[in-house]
């Protein structure tokens, strides 16, 4: 199994980084762009091959590790 | 006073905490590796700054899952002090010793310069050297010192009284202007609720001796001696 995972900042929690890219695209002649949320995404080649059980055992790893929850919320997606 | 200072890959202000903790306590802290499981016996735990697994992920997570913390949360827990500087700070949010997090400084730059601070609690082994509203002068070199908490958490840290530095001007007084990082309430340094842990982004090892221009770091590291005595 694969396991994609996608690391933002919460909403109301300040993107400076974010902010930035946003003001760089529109300084560059993008119209249009309203805001900018920037993030990480990490990627895990997992044994397991149950989806039920891949999906239990990364969201435990976000929680513990790769997200910190008090800034940061994150989305899991598995795959074959 | 005993202290120990713990040593991870990527530390950078190990060797200058320790001078300053020498020149106070008179004794040469033990420098522990942060793979250790267990603690020589001491008064005093410091978590240095620097930039430990060389911040991956996010600054002080790696660190926060190394085997020493282990040992680190257990002494706490049981009324030992810690103080973290810096990383020291971040890795005591990340491991939970903490309330908040700390993100991205809102200017996105490196920030390495002198700030003032004004000292809110001397109620704490970390602070009580230092008098009520005092306002020092202390370096600060971080990336990420903009600190963030849930309002409930940042309403206990005030209604406990457990903000033990702000940024401020050279009078005391806080503003948008004078907070080098966006931090929420201009947080410069927070006490758990029990006062036994300080994490603070300044760097008070760095004007401790006259002869680097300034001692106004110095109380720091002499309360903790008189506290510990």
């Amino acid at each position: 199994m694969k396991a994609r995972i996608h690391i933002t900042l919460k909403q109301g929690v300040l993107d400076p980084q974010g902010k930035a890219i946003a003001t760089a695209l529109t300084s560059m002649g993008f119209a249009g762009v309203v805001s900018v949320r920037q993030g990480k995404v990490i990627d895990l080649d997992l044994t397991e091959s149950d989806v039920n059980r891949a999906e239990e055992t990364v969201r435990s790893m976000c929680e513990r590790l790769l997200a910190n929850t008090v800034i940061e919320e994150y989305a899991v997606e598995i795959s074959e | 006073m005993q202290a120990a200072v713990i040593v991870f890959p990527g530390s950078n202000c190990d060797r200058d905490v320790a001078v300053a903790l020498e020149k106070a306590s008179g004794r040469p802290p033990i420098m522990v590796w942060h793979q250790e499981t267990e603690l020589p016996p001491t008064d005093l735990i410091v978590l240095p700054g620097g930039f430990s697994y060389g911040d991956y992920l996010r600054a002080g997570a790696m660190a926060a899952h190394s085997p020493v913390l282990r040992e680190i949360r257990a002494k706490a827990n049981g009324g030992m002090p810690v103080l973290g500087i810096c990383n020291g700070f971040q890795i005591l949010t990340e491991c939970g010793l903490l309330p908040g997090a700390l993100l991205r400084n809102s200017c996105i730059s490196f920030v390495c310069r002198d700030v003032w601070l004004r000292v809110d609690t001397t109620n704490s082994v970390f602070t009580c050297g230092y008098a009520q509203g005092e306002v020092i002068r202390i370096p600060i070199a971080h990336h990420d010192g903009n600190y963030r908490a849930g309002s409930d958490s940042l309403e206990e840290l005030e209604a406990e009284e457990r903000i033990a530095f702000r940024y401020c001007d050279t009078k005391g007084e806080t503003s948008d202007a004078k907070n080098p990082n966006g931090s929420a309430h201009h947080i410069a340094g927070i006490l758990n609720s029990s006062r036994n842990v300080l994490g603070m982004m300044p760097h008070p090892e760095r004007l401790a001796d006259a002869r680097l221009g300034g001692t106004d770091g110095k109380p720091v590291f002499s309360s903790l001696v008189e506290a510990l005595a």
